[in-house]
């Protein structure tokens, strides 16, 4: 893939928290749950909190990757009234007091397929929407999307799972931008079955074979988890532990509620001790 | 009669499309399984031992072949083309779904998977696959929505006795769809040991040509044995769609014979007009659900929408995606029956043939019945009837007001 020529919002936060050797706390809630406006509080409370990614659900109503909370998440962001509309209007309002932490929208394709690729790309780009994860599109199928993304400055991102092959691996590679999400587990979002050591292995062959940033998530709860997954990654992505404070709590409440449970999240991260990324 | 070749060839091709249709739209962690699920298939189709077994448990667990009846007082009572009906009812389990199941778990088997999953609806499925899992010894787990296991209480019975564990879905709107959502979470995370038995012709590449060519054997024998009762091919075949296992099994093998008419029929629910029918080729869009771009049933936003009707088997926003391609390439005719058009062709059949259809076969004998009126007594319609209505007795009867 070209370099992009304007280095965008993912590339200059990785970037410094390269120079920082932090590793990231990306963190995932769902759009419109509870509701659209406490959604914007909740993404502010996420950046207090010291998250340094925002990716932000977009539901669909068959969310076959995701566990309970989030499909149970999805499910009340849509009887809230929540569309694809409704998302990139969350994120023109969030961009209003926050110019800088990069959001990537996580959804499946045929939301984005029904508003059309083209139309879609160019309205996430002007809401200020930085990257876009379709859970359901593997590249194969990606010749109609992934271009439109590209044109409209926007970063694909992939998943990548334990089952993937090296091969699949560098070829996946080749095509994202932004960072790669390496699934730490075989299982929906949210399942608990962690194990760090053959998340290790698979991010040494990963490292291998891409300059991009990882990021590791699903089946990261807590802060001891995150903070021994900071120690192997570039990034560590907390959603379905998010999500499930936001299915408890009273809508007032839940902005201060969240950002301590992000602050906890970053505090034992970066107390962690840390390899040099040095030469990477 | 010329064969002539459809458009693009043979399909689907290499990656799973049929034209546009088709592919493998799942998360990354099924990729590798689906790749070597394609891989394991082709090796069997190229194993005549695989073959032997797979014919010798088709004719003597099946029951197959399934009879072509030429079904005379409802000929008569219709008036006009002749209709045959190809007896998949009578095939163990009561249904045509029984002919994918065998062949799938065989190859599981092969695979050395050890645990098998599946989805149903109606649960004739899900009874197929606890079937065939009872006979080979191997652990199976069925899903099911909660709505349908309420509906469909005497199957859930029949999948327990069989042995399988039978989990009742919460989730969505608690019907096939999210069955079919609950069994690819399973599969994500049972990904090593466990096989996905899917139960209609759609799903990421390869299940809508596996399950195919699994149910061709419907086809194939129809007109083996067209030829020997009437020295030629039928001028029309009909089956229900749902996901469209039953009408593609039958249709395929004649798709070349351009001569013979294909109507594949679709629930009209309370009406297309009503919004409550389950209708994706005749009202749909093309749209990406459970592994595959096909039509669909979704609202302005894409969020997929509720299917109705009156037959549990045919309650699927989606549909197989070589169905949408025989539509756009207009090789099959879509057409649909509702609600009360099925009940009286359930009716119909049960009084003049002595056969009681499943409510999912009434639809394309409803069609099958409008259909022949149009045509000449020496032309000939051939009805699959892809499944026996013993399961729908308590419907019918809650309808009607009876209590059993």
């Amino acid at each position: 893939m070209s370099i992009p020529l304007v280095e965008s919002r993912i590339d200059r936060r990785f970037a410094a928290l390269r120079a920082q050797n932090r590793a990231a706390l990306v963190t995932y809630l769902m759009a419109g749950d509870p509701d659209a406006g406490t959604t914007v509080a909740l993404m502010h409370a996420l950046v207090a909190g010291g998250a340094d990614v925002i990716e932000l659900g977009v539901p669909f109503s068959d969310p076959v990757a995701d566990g309970e909370a989030i499909q149970l998440a999805a499910g009340r962001a849509l009887r809230a009234g929540m569309t694809v509309h409704g998302v990139l209007d969350l994120v023109r309002r969030f961009r209003t007091d926050d110019a800088e932490t990069p959001v990537v929208l996580m959804g499946y394709l045929n939301p984005i397929e029904r508003m059309g690729y083209g139309a879609f790309a160019q309205a996430a780009t002007t809401a200020g929407v930085d990257g876009v994860l379709t859970v359901d599109l593997p590249p194969e199928e990606g010749e109609g999307l992934l271009p439109a993304l590209r044109e409209a400055g926007l970063a694909p991102i992939f998943l990548v799972a334990p089952t993937t092959t090296d091969q699949r691996m560098a070829w996946i590679c080749d095509q994202a931008q932004g960072f790669v999400y390496y699934v730490s587990l075989k299982g929906v979002t949210g399942a608990a079955s962690l194990d760090l050591a053959a998340v290790g292995d698979r991010l040494a062959v990963l490292r291998r074979l891409t300059r991009l940033p990882v990021g590791v998530g699903f089946g990261i709860s807590g802060p001891a988890q995150a903070a021994a997954v900071a120690a192997v990654a570039d990034a560590v992505v907390v959603g379905s532990a998010l999500v499930q404070t936001i299915a408890g709590g009273m809508p007032e409440q839940l902005p201060g509620t969240l950002e301590t449970q992000v602050r906890a999240l970053r505090n034992a991260m970066d107390a962690a001790p840390r390899p040099s990324r040095e030469g990477n | 009669m010329p064969k002539v070749e459809l458009p693009g060839g043979a399909l689907p091709d290499a990656r799973g499309h049929f034209g546009p249709y088709g592919g493998r739209f799942v998360p990354e962690t099924l990729m590798a399984a689906l790749e070597m699920l394609a891989q394991a298939y082709h090796e069997v189709g190229q194993d005549p031992d695989f073959r032997r077994r797979l014919d010798l448990d088709l004719a003597h667990y099946v029951g197959r072949p399934s009879p072509l009846y030429l079904a005379e007082r409802l000929t008569r009572e219709v008036g006009g083309a002749r209709i045959y009906l190809k007896r998949e009812d009578l095939n163990h389990t009561g249904a045509h779904k029984i002919n994918n199941t065998v062949g799938q778990i065989l190859l599981a088997q092969r695979m050395g998977k050890h645990r098998i999953i599946a989805e149903t609806g109606a649960g004739q499925h899900g009874v197929a696959t606890a079937t065939v899992a009872a006979r080979l010894g191997l652990a199976c787990v069925v899903y099911m929505g909660a709505e349908d296991v309420k509906r469909q209480a005497p199957n859930v019975y029949r999948m327990k006795l069989l042995g399988a564990e039978v989990r009742p879905v919460e989730s969505g709107s608690r019907t096939l769809k999210d069955a079919m959502n609950e069994a690819m979470r399973d599969w994500v995370t049972h990904v090593d040991d466990t096989f996905y038995v899917i139960g209609s012709v759609a799903g990421p590449h390869p299940y809508p040509m596996m399950v195919r060519d699994f149910q061709c054997i419907i086809g194939r024998e129809t007109r083996e044995q067209m030829l020997a009762l009437e020295g030629r091919l039928p001028d029309a075949l009909v089956a229900c769609v749902g996901g469209g296992s039953n009408a593609m099994g039958l249709f395929h093998p004649f798709l070349a014979d351009t001569a013979v008419a294909l109507y594949g029929v679709e629930a009209a629910g309370h009406g297309l007009d009503s919004g409550q029918h389950s209708a994706p080729l005749s009202v749909g869009r093309p749209g990406v659900l459970h592994g595959s771009r096909t039509y669909l049933l979704d609202d302005a936003d894409g969020q997929i929408q509720e299917a109705h009707s009156i037959s549990a088997g045919l309650d699927y926003p989606g549909v197989g995606p070589e169905h949408s391609w025989l539509k756009d390439c207009g090789r099959a005719n879509y057409v649909h029956a509702d609600d009360e058009e099925a009940l009286a062709a359930f009716h119909r059949l049960t009084r003049t043939e002595g056969i009681i259809p499943a409510l999912e076969s009434a639809h394309a004998l409803a069609y099958a019945e409008r259909l022949a009126a149009r045509m000449s007594p020496e032309q000939i319609i051939v009805v699959n009837l892809s499944g026996r209505g013993d399961k729908d007795i308590p419907t019918i009867a809650a309808r009607e007001g009876i209590v059993l």
